[in-house]
């Protein structure tokens, strides 16, 4: 489909495309600034006004659309931190645990679907590579209840298990197919130099293909982070035991335990739980951006 | 070039062949088997899918509720299904927001990024502070902050006072509700955004120079250039924000506290079929609603496959 080779085209884009940075008159190059600047500045208003709100007192909050705190109030944060039954960073290292297995398992197993289907031969790899992308549109809720059985029957209800496990069965399609498309890129003949030293299948995997694919797997990465980060349903589902809770259920509970008084304390949460989504967004940019312009991922 | 490359390698096995009988040498034997070792995980993770997939067709038809062994009920479910207010309600409330959200944030998407595509500068600038809203859309903090922002002491209430206005109650009344979620979705017109301006840089230049020569307006190289060139990729977001959409649940579930209300008015599908599976532990109903959306979204996706061929545009 649409789906994009980029590194190649890319390079392509850049012969054609004349540099056009100065095209257009100097009042519709300024016109055309201004109306972006303010498109991006009503996008981001409910983001600033969320991090100032954090630091209001609760009742300065409402019909206040400036940004700049007249009374700068940080106890939110403190009172936050501590509203629900565990304090705040234990809801913190919970979706870290979630995240980071997560993380690894999308990288370990869709590294090797990805390899054997970029550059294997055996029977049947265009059926299972066809197999694959079909299960890119397939909506997951239809595995839901089955798997949900599934997992309760393996007693793993109340347990991260649920949540992990499946990505270390290369479940992610999207991952296996933007590490194909990158593996492709490649040069073949590494893997022809490698076999002709005597590496086998796995050592050339591991020591020549694993480390050129470095940025398809920091492309992985982010975007297991942000959307295992994000993941409200998968915790919601599996996840009873309130001491286990990653973040969004943890916000979630503020909503619960609504009230003017909770409105600071929940804004500064919301502000601690989205940072580190923008702080990757700003690190990774690089990696998302591609990511997103070569498998269309969301 | 290609071809002059590839050749050589193309005719070596073909030789081979004609040689003479071949027996499968051991090491591409050996080279099949670790083909399939490295797709172990995978293989184990498409029986995670393909069992349940055919275990929730057969659930759709029992009575399954986790407690009692199943009963086969043929199509009852199905009937009940079209006897449902509730359904049919999350049925409507999923069709208006996809079938308003998706076309405004498409053409949105499209028209930012043919503004960006200009050769700006600060280009990469822009396009982060577009695209940051679309990781941020479907988390928990977003959709709360949303339920606030429209609340009645809300800022967009707020705004709308600077100017005398009155405005509604967005999130208690159920004529309102579901279009603050519809705002927050095309908030998130980043992630077709990107595509679009990865689209668009691959048009190549040399046909607008063409058809500025020939005095084409700029309007009329958009209809006849840009639009044909990047229809493939309209296409394509088309389909992922429709499916993607068909599916909403966090923000349902969030701004109405798991309910879906006010009246029901932002009852997502997939909050009513959790609701059904998941706290009324219906499952075998849940699993039947499960598969009648897989069959919109298959149906819509095939609808829209056909009619592709009438305007998206493939250069081979």
């Amino acid at each position: 489909m649409a789906l994009l080779d980029l590194p190649l085209k890319r390079k392509l884009a850049k012969q054609d495309q004349p540099e056009d940075a100065l095209t257009g008159t100097p009042v519709s190059r300024f016109s055309r600034h201004l109306i972006l600047c303010l498109v991006g500045l009503v996008m981001l208003y409910p983001l600033m006004w969320l991090i100032s709100s954090s630091m209001k007192p609760s009742n300065d909050i409402f019909r206040q659309l400036g940004l700049w705190p007249e009374n700068w109030d940080f106890s939110n944060y403190a009172q936050g931190w501590t509203a629900l039954d565990q304090p705040f960073h234990v809801y913190l290292i919970n979706s870290m645990i979630v995240v980071i297995f997560s993380i690894v398992g999308n990288i370990f197993s869709c590294a090797l679907a990805a390899y054997a289907f970029a550059r294997m031969e055996f029977t049947g790899r265009k059926l299972f590579f066809a197999l694959m992308l079909g299960t890119l549109m397939l909506p997951g809720h239809v595995l839901l209840v089955p798997q949900y059985i599934i997992f309760s029957q393996l007693g793993w209800l109340d347990t991260y298990l649920p949540l992990i496990v499946p990505n270390f069965m290369a479940t992610n399609a999207f991952f296996i197919f933007l590490m194909v498309q990158f593996m492709k890129s490649l040069p073949k003949e590494l893997d022809d130099a490698a076999q002709i030293d005597g590496c086998g299948p796995f050592r050339t995997f591991v020591r020549v293909i694993l480390p050129l694919c470095v940025p398809a797997m920091a492309t992985t990465a982010i975007f297991t982070f942000i959307s295992t980060w994000n993941e409200f349903f998968g915790p919601l589902l599996y996840i009873q035991n309130q001491d286990l809770y990653t973040v969004p259920l943890a916000l979630r509970a503020f909503m619960d335990s609504e009230g003017q008084s909770m409105w600071g304390p929940m804004f500064a949460m919301s502000v601690v739980s989205i940072a580190p989504i923008i702080g990757f967004f700003i690190a990774g940019q690089k990696y998302l951006i591609n990511g997103i312009a070569t498998t269309g991922l969301k | 070039m290609s071809v002059l490359i590839k050749q050589p390698s193309g005719a070596a096995p073909a030789a081979a062949a004609a040689g003479g009988k071949q027996r499968i040498r051991p090491s591409r034997r050996r080279k099949q088997r670790s083909g399939y070792l490295f797709l172990l995980p995978w293989f184990l993770g498409m029986l995670f899918t393909v069992i349940p997939f055919f275990a929730s067709l057969y659930l759709a038809f029992t009575d399954y509720n986790l407690f009692t062994e199943p009963n086969f009920v043929g199509l009852a479910n199905f009937q009940a299904m079209f006897e449902d207010p509730r359904l049919i309600q999350s049925l409507k409330v999923t069709f208006i927001y996809t079938f308003v959200s998706v076309p405004i944030s498409l053409a949105v998407a499209l028209l930012v990024a043919l503004v960006l595509n200009r050769g700006l500068q600060g280009l990469s600038i822009y396009r982060s502070v577009y695209y940051l809203p679309s990781l941020l859309g479907g988390s928990v903090a977003i959709v709360m902050l949303w339920r606030y922002i429209f609340g009645n002491d809300g800022i967009v209430n707020g705004f709308l006072g600077l100017f005398g206005i009155q405005g509604p109650a967005w999130v208690t009344d159920p004529q309102f509700s579901l279009s603050t979620l519809i705002v927050l979705n095309v908030w998130t017109f980043g992630s077709p955004m990107v595509i679009f301006l990865a689209g668009l840089r691959q048009v190549p230049g040399m046909y607008y120079e063409a058809a500025s020569i020939d005095g084409a307006s700029k309007w009329r190289q958009f209809r006849s250039i840009t639009l044909p060139l990047i229809s493939p990729i309209i296409f394509f977001n088309l389909i992922m924000q429709l499916i993607g959409s068909f599916q909403t649940f966090t923000q349902g579930y969030v701004m109405s506290g798991g309910t879906g209300g006010p009246a029901d008015s932002t009852l997502f599908y997939n909050l009513y079929l959790y609701q059904k599976g998941f706290t009324e532990f219906e499952m075998g109903y849940a699993s039947a609603m499960a598969w009648l959306l897989l069959m919109i979204i298959a149906i819509f996706t095939a609808i829209n496959f056909i009619a592709s061929k009438f305007w998206v545009f493939y250069d081979n």
